[in-house]
């Protein structure tokens, strides 16, 4: 209905668009990377990232399974072709390698078979906590970039070992939110706030952890420059939906850094003015009955 | 002329073949196993060897083979 204070429809400008990330030197139409495991069927991966907007999704490689012709999910052949199709930029994953030489070998084998020279390089150092083995991901970050990669460490949130792979040649950092597949949100959102303050030119996208958009809007906020996440979308009972729902909070967070976000304080202030407030005394009574 | 048949690890598991070469037992399962080489990538004992070189890269026996195709990553 029309009213006399509708305001002006004075749209929004579209801060997206005006906000590109680069990431060696491309520019992402968007700050959601998706994974591409663990989905209930090729159908909904491939509706998942299509409804999340990533411009990136990341990609492994595995034994191919000599003698057996795989037809059902999970299918190597089928995959491929629903990740070739979706238009996004792969980002292959040396996933479960345990050295640097193995994550090496494996994306030299990535970059062939991808024909990229991204790669989200991990070095794991524990099967149950999944943490990156900080040493070993700096030696393999160091001969990568020598081989002309262009290196998206999976890292923790230590500022010496940022450096490290910073002088190493990385361009991006991933420091994680939680160990991979927890879904706990951010662990630490301290230590990644002051990531933020002391490498403010390096995209920081955090990597892991995130089970549900609020954490991923909050990563945003505190100035990441962008979200990676795969299980809180694929193991999600609607992923298709939860994908649109982590699209939402990653560009709401990230309109909220730009837009500065006001300190919280610990006592109560007034949004509503005080000048001009009506004073309703009972007759007789003494003294105004406005705040103090 | 006699084959020379060398038991070598593919993917794990020991498998006798008459290959000579990379590209030969590529070949080779692409014959009998069905094996799209198109989408593979591949390593002999741990070293990654582009497709380039397949054909001149040897195999002997107890050599162990990765043949690697893209798969779902997160």
């Amino acid at each position: 209905m029309d009213g006399l204070l509708q305001p002006e429809t004075d749209a929004a400008p579209d801060t997206a668009s005006a906000d590109p990330l680069t990431l060696y030197g491309r520019a992402m139409a968007s700050r959601l990377l998706l994974g591409t495991a663990r989905y209930p069927s090729p159908h909904i991966l491939s509706d998942a990232i299509a409804a999340s907007g990533a411009a990136i999704v990341t990609v492994s490689l595995r034994r191919e399974a000599i003698g057996l012709r795989r037809e059902a999910e999970g299918d190597g052949a089928g995959f491929w072709d629903i990740v070739k199709n979706s238009g996004a930029a792969l980002l292959p994953n040396t996933a479960g390698c345990r050295t640097a030489r193995e994550a090496v070998t494996t994306a030299q084998m990535a970059r062939e078979l991808f024909g990229t020279s991204w790669v989200k390089l991990e070095v794991i150092g524990g099967e149950d906590t999944l943490h990156p083995d900080v040493f070993g991901l700096v030696d393999a970050a160091r001969t990568l970039t020598s081989e002309g990669f262009e290196v998206f460490p999976y890292t923790t949130d230590d500022l010496s070992v940022a450096e490290r792979l910073l002088a190493a040649g990385c361009e991006v950092l991933m420091p994680w939110g939680a160990p991979i597949g927890t879904g706990r949100g951010l662990a630490d959102p301290y230590a990644l706030r002051m990531m933020r303050a002391a490498f403010p030119e390096i995209p920081l996208i955090v990597d892991a952890g995130l089970g549900r958009p609020s954490h991923a809007a909050e990563a945003m906020e505190l100035g990441l420059d962008a979200a990676l996440l795969n299980t809180a979308v694929a193991l999600a009972g609607d992923p298709v939906e939860m994908a649109r729902a982590f699209a939402g909070a990653v560009e709401a967070g990230r309109r909220a850094w730009r837009a500065d976000p006001m300190e919280p304080r610990d006592m109560a202030a007034p949004s509503t003015p005080i000048d001009g407030l009506a004073q309703f005394n009972e007759p007789g009574a003494v003294g105004p009955s406005a705040p103090r | 002329m006699k084959i020379e048949r060398i038991t070598i690890i593919v993917n794990g598991a020991p498998r006798e073949t008459e290959a000579a070469t990379l590209a030969g037992l590529l070949d080779e399962l692409r014959a009998r196993e069905g094996l799209s080489i198109e989408a593979v990538a591949t390593a002999v004992n741990g070293v990654f060897a582009p497709a380039a070189a397949r054909a001149s890269t040897p195999l002997k026996e107890r050599d162990a083979v990765e043949i690697l195709s893209p798969r779902q990553g997160g």
